[in-house]
């Protein structure tokens, strides 16, 4: 009940915020020389109807402040306009969310479980051998630029045939069963993730270690040895909880983070995901989808988040309050 | 009787630039059922003196000599496994910070027990009536609710209160008390030392207590030590200590206790305790002492019994 009230007052909070979002969006978009048409005039595939149909939708005979009143009247609504290849953008998204979603998680995942431990081992070893070593290592991955890491390995794949380039499935893929299916995706995924694997990892891994180490310096962990308790029981029981909680915060911004990240290396292995999508949008002046784009941004920005804030209401009983 | 028995400790940090000495032949005792008295400046030594007990120290400090006796046995040649079997048992720990020593995502029950389950013979629900019952030890209102709650919703005396119920749960023999009080308000502290007080007539338990308050140490202890700069300069009983105080540091310590000064005005020490890096030839007070006399304080004094069981380290006593 508590909870379901604090979820509803969250995502209330964060109307006005995507309001100020999209107004902001909007007005840089409009206020610059490009067309909003121009595309869509030179596509021949285009007819003269939807054009018109566009026209009127965008409303762009009249001033800046009532275009911005029916964007938004049409975005509540789900209308989203047509890309300029004539696709509908709400369609399009749709479509590549998933794909999205799914990298973002499985690097989240796989960052967390292998940052988080490197990151306890780095604080406990401390200025160790094993410390160095590991610091070194973070230090050569958060050096690494991550476009030239995935242009590298897209060499490698062709180079080796090991693993297929560009796109989610095969051509092949609806002729597969289920575990056909599931291992073609993750054969797909395996140099996008890599790579953002190998981007995310470091950071994560000297956040970790840096509140490892504030904490086991803490008044309550001094206390906790004094209390004669194992240095088990100190360390995965009083400092782990405590070390990870600020951490939560910051998942809610890797979340949306990686969505804009992830573009340049959907970019290069051709991979069907939204950041691909916005950095094609842009490219083409696709005013429509860019801007659609935007607010997804936001909205990922925003649950990301609010997911955050439940995660830490259930592990921190301060917030609870 | 003696029941703890540091010996001429010397203790050392390792710094970038050298190795410092913080603790120079620091003795000290503590009998049963007394509470001794630590005194002295900040900075001087007190918590690593106290910290030396359980062998709870900073990664870059060493022992250089000296020994801790407890039961015969010297705790700083124990093995890590003996002691933690002395450490939250034998001899239990108050915090200087009440505030930020209980972990703040677990709660009052939970960090209780993790002393009471050490006795593997009680059942859960033994466990949970001994829970309440050290709460209800220690005056804590309403104890029965207070297992479930969590750290910050409890007052700073509240939680030192909870950490003193921790000590009674060890039964342990000896309580260390690490400035018990400073971090809370004036009305709660004399709650506090009264508490602690009790216990020690009640359980006979020895305390070691830290404090920079004289007016505290004149009401609770039994015996006084006074430290500074890394030494034990003066030692007696309480009587003793107040009515005959000899070492010039002690003297200005007593004379800047509001109840001593007489016009009103607070007198203060001049200067600064030395840094642990700073050298001082001979007695480490003279810079700052009014009674100093180049010619004997250039050499180090050390410490002598000038009357039956008072001790003072001082060239002009
Ligand atoms: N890890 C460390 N490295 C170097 N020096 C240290 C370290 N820990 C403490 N010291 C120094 O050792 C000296 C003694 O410190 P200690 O904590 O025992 O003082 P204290 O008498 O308890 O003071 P307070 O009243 O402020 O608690 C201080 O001068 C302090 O600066
Ligand atoms: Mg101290």
């Amino acid at each position: 009940m508590k909870l379901g009230k604090f979820i509803l007052k969250r995502i209330l909070q964060t109307i006005p915020l995507l309001v100020i979002v999209s107004i902001i969006s909007f007005f840089i978009i409009r206020l610059s020389p490009v067309d909003p048409l121009a595309e869509l005039r030179l596509n021949p595939s285009i007819s003269q109807e939807t054009l018109a149909k566009e026209k009127a939708r965008l409303g762009l005979d009249k001033p800046i402040i009532v275009q911005y009143g029916l964007w938004a009247k049409s975005f509540v609504k789900g209308d989203l306009g047509i890309t300029s290849n004539g696709e509908k953008v709400s369609v399009k998204l749709i479509e590549r969310i998933p794909n999205t979603l799914i990298l973002t998680l499985i690097v989240i995942f796989m960052t967390w479980s292998v940052g988080v431990p490197l990151g306890i081992l780095g604080a406990i070893y401390n200025k160790t051998k094993l410390d160095r070593i590991l610091t070194i290592l973070s230090s050569v991955g958060m050096a690494i630029p991550s476009f030239f890491f995935a242009i590298l390995l897209l060499i490698f794949a062709v180079k080796t045939g090991w693993f297929p380039v560009g796109g989610l499935t095969s051509y092949d893929f609806n002729d597969m069963n289920f575990l056909g299916k599931f291992f073609d995706i993750a054969h797909h995924l395996v140099l996008p993730v890599t790579v953002l694997f190998t981007l995310s990892l470091a950071g994560l891994q000297r956040q970790m270690r840096a509140n490892m180490l504030d904490v086991l310096d803490s008044d309550y962990i001094k206390f906790a040895r004094a209390k004669g308790l194992s240095e088990n029981k100190i360390i995965f029981k009083h400092a782990l909880r405590n070390a990870i909680n600020p951490m939560i915060t910051l998942l809610g911004f890797e979340f949306a983070g990686l969505l804009s990240g992830a573009a340049l290396t959907e970019y290069v292995f051709q991979y069907p995901g939204l950041g691909r999508l916005i950095l094609e949008a842009v490219m083409k002046s696709d005013i429509n989808l860019v801007m659609a784009s935007l607010m997804i941004g936001s909205i990922m920005l925003v649950l990301g988040n609010l997911l955050a804030d439940i995660l830490l209401l259930i592990t921190d009983p301060r917030v609870r309050g | 009787m003696k029941l703890l028995d540091i010996k001429n400790l010397n203790l050392s940090f390792k710094m970038e630039n050298g190795v410092f000495p913080a603790l120079y032949d620091v003795s000290l005792s503590l009998n049963k059922g007394e509470i001794h008295a630590l005194v002295g400046e900040s900075g001087c030594g007190k918590t690593m003196t106290a910290m030396s007990i359980i062998k709870l120290l900073p990664k870059n400090a060493i022992i250089t000599s000296g020994e801790i006796i407890y039961n015969d046995t010297d705790i700083l040649k124990s093995s890590d496994k003996e002691l933690r079997n002395i450490r939250g048992s034998k001899i239990a720990l108050i915090p200087q910070d009440p505030m930020t020593s209980l972990n703040p995502l677990y709660t009052i029950g939970n960090q209780l027990l993790e002393i009471i389950e050490k006795d593997k013979s009680l059942t859960k629900e033994e466990m949970r009536e001994k829970c309440i019952e050290v709460l209800e030890l220690v005056k804590l209102p309403d104890p029965k609710n207070k297992l479930d709650i969590y750290p910050h919703e409890l007052s700073g005396g509240m939680k030192q209160r909870v950490i003193i119920a921790m000590a009674l749960a060890s039964k342990a023999e000896i309580i260390i008390a690490d400035e018990p009080t400073t971090a809370l308000d004036v009305t709660i502290q004399a709650q506090i030392m009264k508490l602690l007080n009790e216990i020690k007539k009640e359980f006979n338990t020895s305390i070691l207590l830290i404090t920079h308050d004289l007016g505290l140490v004149g009401e609770y202890a039994d015996e006084i030590s006074v430290m500074y700069s890394g030494r034990i300069v003066e030692n007696a009983r309480k009587d003793e200590f107040f009515n005959n105080t000899l070492h010039p540091y002690s003297k200005a310590l007593m004379g800047a206790l509001p109840a001593n000064t007489n016009d009103k005005i607070l007198k203060t020490i001049d200067g600064q305790p030395p840094n642990l890096q700073e050298e001082i030839i001979g007695c480490r007070f003279s810079p700052r002492c009014e009674d100093c006399d180049i010619t004997v304080c250039q050499e180090l004094p050390c410490l002598k019994e000038k009357t039956p069981n008072h001790f003072v380290s001082c060239h002009k006593v």
